[in-house]
Formats: C-alpha cells, sequence, structure tokens
C-alpha cells in the first residue's frame, strides 16, 4: 500500500511513535487516506483544467497551426481566425499597468515598511488589503463612468497637447482603449505589489539600515541603495504576481478596452485582450472553429498566467527563505 | 562644492520620502473614492423595489434586482457545499498528514490553480458541465465558484492548523486518543475561529466573481426555480447594466454595486477584526 513509505517519511513527526497496526485499528489510516483523496483531487482538478483546453482547443490547431500566433485578421464571418491582435492588446495593457503600478506600488510599500509607524502602516495595509478585494466588476463601473470620460475630456487631450507628436499618443481619441484599460489594470494591481513588497521589505534585517547610517547614508540612501537591492528578490516577485493578474483580468478590462481586434500604435485607440474577447464571444460563438479558436486563446492566457504565478511563487518562496538575498 | 553635494543629497532625501508617503495616500484615497463614488450614484436608487421585485422591461421604472440577491445566494450556497468541505479536507491532509515531496506539489498546484483567471474557469466548466449538458444552470456556475473557493480555503486551514501548538496534540495522543480523533476533537476545535474566517473570505471573493458565471450560470431576467435553470446574480447584472444604453439602468447598476462592495468589504471587515481580536485574545 505504500504505508510503509510514508511512515519512513513522516519520521520526524510527532505521530511516528505509533505502530502501524495501532493506527490502522484506530482509523487513522483511513483518515489519512480519506485527506489525501481531497489533497490529489487539486491535482485532478487542475490537470482536467489543462486537458479539457487542451482537447477542445483542437480545431483551431488543426486548423490554423502555429500561424494563428502571427495573423492579424479575426473574422468570424469567413472563419478566418488570428491571435495577434489579443496578445498585443494583453501585452501592451498589462505593460502600461506595471509602468504605472510598479513605481506607485514600491514607493508606497517604502513608505510603508520604512517610514511609517507600525499603527499607521498596520490600518494602512489593511485598507489596501480592501482594495483587492472589491471585485472586478466594480472596477470596471468606475471605469466606464468615470474614468472614460476623464480620459476623453481631461487627461487624454492633456497628454495629446504635450506628446502628440509621438506615434502613440497620437490618433483620434475615444475614451476607451489601451490606455484607459491599463490605468484601471494598474488600480487593480497595486494593491498587490504593496502588500508582498511591504512584507518583504519588513523582513530586512535592521543591522543592514544601521549600518548604511553609520556610513554617513542619508534616508532614502540607505532604502534606496541598501534596503530594496536587498529586497529585490521578494520585490521582483510580486511584479509577477501582478503581472499574472493584470493579464487575466476580464471585466474591467472588457468594460473599457473599446472591444475592437486591432494592432494600433496608439494607446489611445481601441483593442482587445485575450480574456475580453473570451467574456465577449464565447457565448455568441457558434460553430466548431470559431468556439475552439477562442478555448486556443484561453488555453494560451492560461499557460502564460501559469508560468507568471509560478515564477512569482519560486521568487517569493527564495526571498522567504534566503532573507530576501537568494539571488 | 561639497557642501552643495549634501544639500543636494539631504533635499534629495526630504523629496523622495515625502514622494512615497504620497504614493501611499494616493492609493488609500482609491479605496475611499470608490467607496464615496458608489454611495454618492447607488444611495439614490437604491430603495424597496430594489430588493423586492424583479427587473423590470426598458423603459418601466420601478424594476429590482431581487432575482440576482437570490440567484447570488443560491450560487454561493453551491460554492460553498462543493468547496469547503473540499478545501478544509485538503487543508488538514497538508497540516496533518501530509509527507515532503507530495505536499509541496499539492501546495503548489493549488497556488497555481488559485491564480487562473477567473474567465479560464468559466470556459473549463462550460466544456466540463453546460457543454455535456446542452444548457447553461446554476449548477454550472456554482461548481465553478466552488473550484475557486477550492485553494483559498486549502491554505488558510493550513495555515490556522499549523499555528496550533503541537502540545495540544501531544497531550491529546498521551491520553490514548488516536491521531484522528484527535484532529477531529482538539486540533480543529482550537483553530475553529481561524478557520471559518478563512472560509467566509473565500465565499467573498467568489462572490463578486463575474466572469466564471457567464458562460456557467449566464444570467435570468426572472426567477430561476432549481437548479437546472440559467440564474442571474449580482455582478453579472452589474456588467449588463452598465453596458447597456438606459440611464435607467446604469441607476440600477450602481445600486447593485453599492449592494455588492457594502456586502464583500463588510465581509473582509468583520473577519479580519474578529480574526485580529482573536489573535490577541490568545496573545499570539
Amino acid at each position: 500500500m505504500g504505508s510503509d513509505a510514508s511512515a519512513v517519511e513522516r519520521a520526524p513527526s510527532p505521530w511516528a511513535a505509533r505502530s502501524l497496526l495501532r493506527r490502522l485499528a484506530t482509523g487513522d489510516e483511513v483518515a489519512h487516506l480519506v485527506t489525501l483523496i481531497f489533497a490529489a483531487s487539486i491535482i485532478v482538478i487542475t490537470s482536467l483544467l489543462v486537458y479539457q483546453l487542451w482537447i477542445t482547443s483542437a480545431p483551431s490547431r488543426t486548423e490554423f497551426g502555429w500561424k494563428f500566433w502571427i495573423t492579424r485578421t479575426w473574422d468570424p464571418v469567413f472563419e478566418h481566425f488570428g491571435a495577434l491582435p489579443f496578445i498585443y492588446g494583453t501585452i501592451l495593457t498589462s505593460a502600461i499597468a506595471l509602468i504605472i503600478a510598479l513605481p506607485l506600488g514600491l514607493a508606497a510599500a517604502v513608505f510603508l515598511a520604512e517610514l511609517a509607524p507600525r499603527k499607521l502602516s498596520d490600518t494602512t495595509a489593511f485598507l489596501i488589503d480592501l482594495l483587492a478585494a472589491v471585485p472586478s466588476v466594480i472596477y470596471g463601473l468606475l471605469g466606464i463612468f468615470l474614468v472614460v470620460p476623464l480620459m476623453r475630456t481631461v487627461i487624454g487631450p492633456a497628454i495629446q497637447r504635450a506628446f502628440g507628436f509621438l506615434p502613440i499618443f497620437s490618433g483620434p481619441n475615444f475614451g476607451v482603449g489601451f490606455l484607459t484599460a491599463g490605468i484601471v489594470l494598474a488600480i487593480m494591481v497595486v494593491p498587490f505589489i504593496i502588500s508582498v513588497s511591504r512584507e518583504v521589505l519588513l523582513t530586512v534585517p535592521r543591522d543592514q539600515r544601521e549600518a548604511a547610517l553609520a556610513l554617513g547614508a542619508t534616508r532614502w540612501e540607505s532604502t534606496w541603495k541598501v534596503v530594496v537591492p536587498w529586497a529585490r528578490t521578494g520585490i521582483m516577485g510580486s511584479v509577477f504576481l501582478a503581472l499574472a493578474r493584470a493579464v487575466g483580468e476580464t471585466m474591467a478590462v472588457t468594460m473599457v478596452i473599446g472591444n475592437s481586434p486591432r494592432v494600433a500604435a496608439s494607446l489611445f485607440a481601441p483593442g482587445y485582450t485575450i480574456a475580453a474577447v473570451l467574456a465577449n464571444e464565447f457565448n455568441e460563438a457558434f460553430g466548431t472553429i470559431y468556439r475552439s479558436s477562442l478555448i486556443e486563446l484561453g488555453l494560451v492566457l492560461f499557460l502564460i498566467t501559469f508560468i507568471l504565478n509560478g515564477l512569482a511563487r519560486l521568487l517569493i518562496l527564495a526571498a522567504e527563505r534566503g532573507g530576501g538575498h537568494a539571488s | 562644492m561639497s557642501r552643495v553635494r549634501l544639500i543636494w543629497r539631504k533635499s534629495l532625501n526630504a523629496f523622495m520620502l515625502s514622494l512615497t508617503g504620497v504614493a501611499a495616500f494616493f492609493v488609500v484615497s482609491i479605496l475611499f473614492l470608490i467607496l464615496g463614488c458608489l454611495i454618492y450614484k447607488g444611495a439614490s436608487s437604491l430603495n424597496w423595489d430594489f430588493f423586492t421585485k424583479l427587473p423590470a422591461p426598458v423603459g418601466e421604472a420601478r424594476g429590482g434586482m431581487a432575482n440576482a440577491i437570490v440567484g447570488s445566494l443560491k450560487l454561493l450556497f453551491l460554492a460553498a457545499l462543493f468547496g469547503l468541505p473540499a478545501g478544509l479536507i485538503a487543508g488538514a491532509y497538508l497540516a496533518e498528514f501530509g509527507g515532503r515531496t507530495f505536499s509541496f506539489i499539492v501546495r503548489y498546484t493549488t497556488d497555481l490553480l488559485n491564480g487562473v483567471p477567473s474567465i479560464i474557469m468559466g470556459v473549463f466548466v462550460w466544456a466540463l458541465i453546460v457543454a455535456p449538458m446542452k444548457g447553461f444552470s446554476t449548477l454550472a456556475g456554482g461548481v465553478a465558484l466552488g473550484i475557486m473557493v477550492i485553494p483559498i480555503t486549502v491554505r488558510s486551514t493550513e495555515e490556522f492548523l499549523r499555528s496550533v501548538p503541537g502540545s495540544l496534540r501531544e497531550g491529546a495522543m498521551a491520553l490514548g486518543a488516536s491521531k484522528w480523533r484527535t484532529i477531529a476533537t482538539v486540533v480543529l476545535p482550537a483553530a475553529k475561529g481561524g478557520i471559518i474566517t478563512g472560509m467566509l473570505l473565500a465565499l467573498a471573493r467568489v462572490a463578486g466573481e463575474t466572469a466564471p458565471l457567464l458562460f456557467t450560470a449566464f444570467g435570468n431576467q426572472f426567477w430561476s426555480p432549481g437548479w437546472k435553470q440559467p440564474i442571474a446574480s449580482l455582478p453579472v447584472m452589474i456588467f449588463e447594466y452598465a453596458l447597456s444604453a438606459y440611464e435607467d439602468w446604469h441607476r440600477q447598476a450602481w445600486a447593485a454595486g453599492l449592494v455588492l462592495l457594502g456586502l464583500v468589504l463588510l465581509a473582509n471587515v468583520g473577519t479580519r477584526l474578529a480574526l485580529s481580536r482573536g489573535r490577541a485574545a490568545r496573545g499570539v
């Protein structure tokens, strides 16, 4: 039954003193087996998820092959599908989100970990955790009725007046588009960067700071040149976590990106992301090729978040184990 | 020269440090902006009809979202039914029985399952249940949410079981209790408060999920009897009403948003406060 092997494995635990026979008689092995089955079911569910996405996307994979990834057309009428506009939109919006959220989140985390008194820091961290708990459809609601009009009438025109000569800021401004989606995403992922980075910054040993200050560094120099580099593995972990969340975010993006499958250089242009096209078109996708193309997009989205999350966990784990100095 | 440099370093110090404070203040103020905006826009549309009436056809005023509120509760009930026991038992395995390698794999998979985009969960459950059963259903929506509940419950259960001191286990076993009796009658009750908190937080999180319901529970303008029909839910209603072209529906969306956010934040604040008070009482 393999119970011998598991008994050896559990050797250091306080349970080990019991003999196998005794455990069988008292039902301990049964309890072990039952809980094991439930734990294994998590692996089964995850594998089933991958399997389902793989087989239901088969028609699209055989029809389009690798060309799927570099084709710009998305034509449900003639059943010709390419993923490029959605991949472009997903990468672009996530990149905008990170460019905004990383400095903002890191600065806030530095404030909470280095400057704020413990009580203020804890209260603020609590409020920021609440921000992470706000449902994404609420962000979408505020996005539509607050950020989009603001983008159309205030922020957009201001940017275009100043930098309109750059191709990324040229073209008509509808309020919806890559930049709006990126801004909303930035607000949604910033709590993740702050809470993980703050935790990591708090684990940096006190003498690191004191040594820097003793050498005559200012508070900012000790933070920026000693504390933050020390915690960089964990901060990287928080960035990957935020990225995974931004890439997979659906509702808020769907509501503000404009939903147009194009590859446009302008950040003001409406676009589309993988998650948004799934949300909008999946229920109306009749026809095997159409539906399986959408599922193939889903498969790729899954793989991207799988890799990003995996990296994030490893980095955060390394930061916890090595006191943030693992690299 | 060095004096100039010192002044430069000191002012850079003051500037950058105050900038970090501004950043923290900015992020926190977003929370209050969201809250304030929802109360300002939503409270005026919130009335008794909202909680008691069905959605009215376009152009007719005084509709409500009673079916969506009941729908959300039904979906949450199913999610709790499917997700919480499984999460609890798997969490108990990780904390009490697990070896090294297999536990690591389970833990890692749990985190990855937790990070799967919710829209993918919708596609998965669509392929698993909706396509074979040839129709959207409450059941499918409950399964989608239930799967999302599992990883959150597993991790919080494991954490709280681990925080129970080993001496309690040793004491029970010294009295002759078997291992599973020790866990069931000593360890689980000791960690009860924390585990329930974790479960409530898991439910609060999936209560606001929209994407997994789009292809599973779908939506419904009417009451949904039983478990095999499509069903309305608050998040999906907000999504549809916000994107509609009607002023009246926008107001309903704001009201629904206020109700949803209120419930989610209340659950979060309440459980977290209870948890920190419990921790303080135990002197942890």
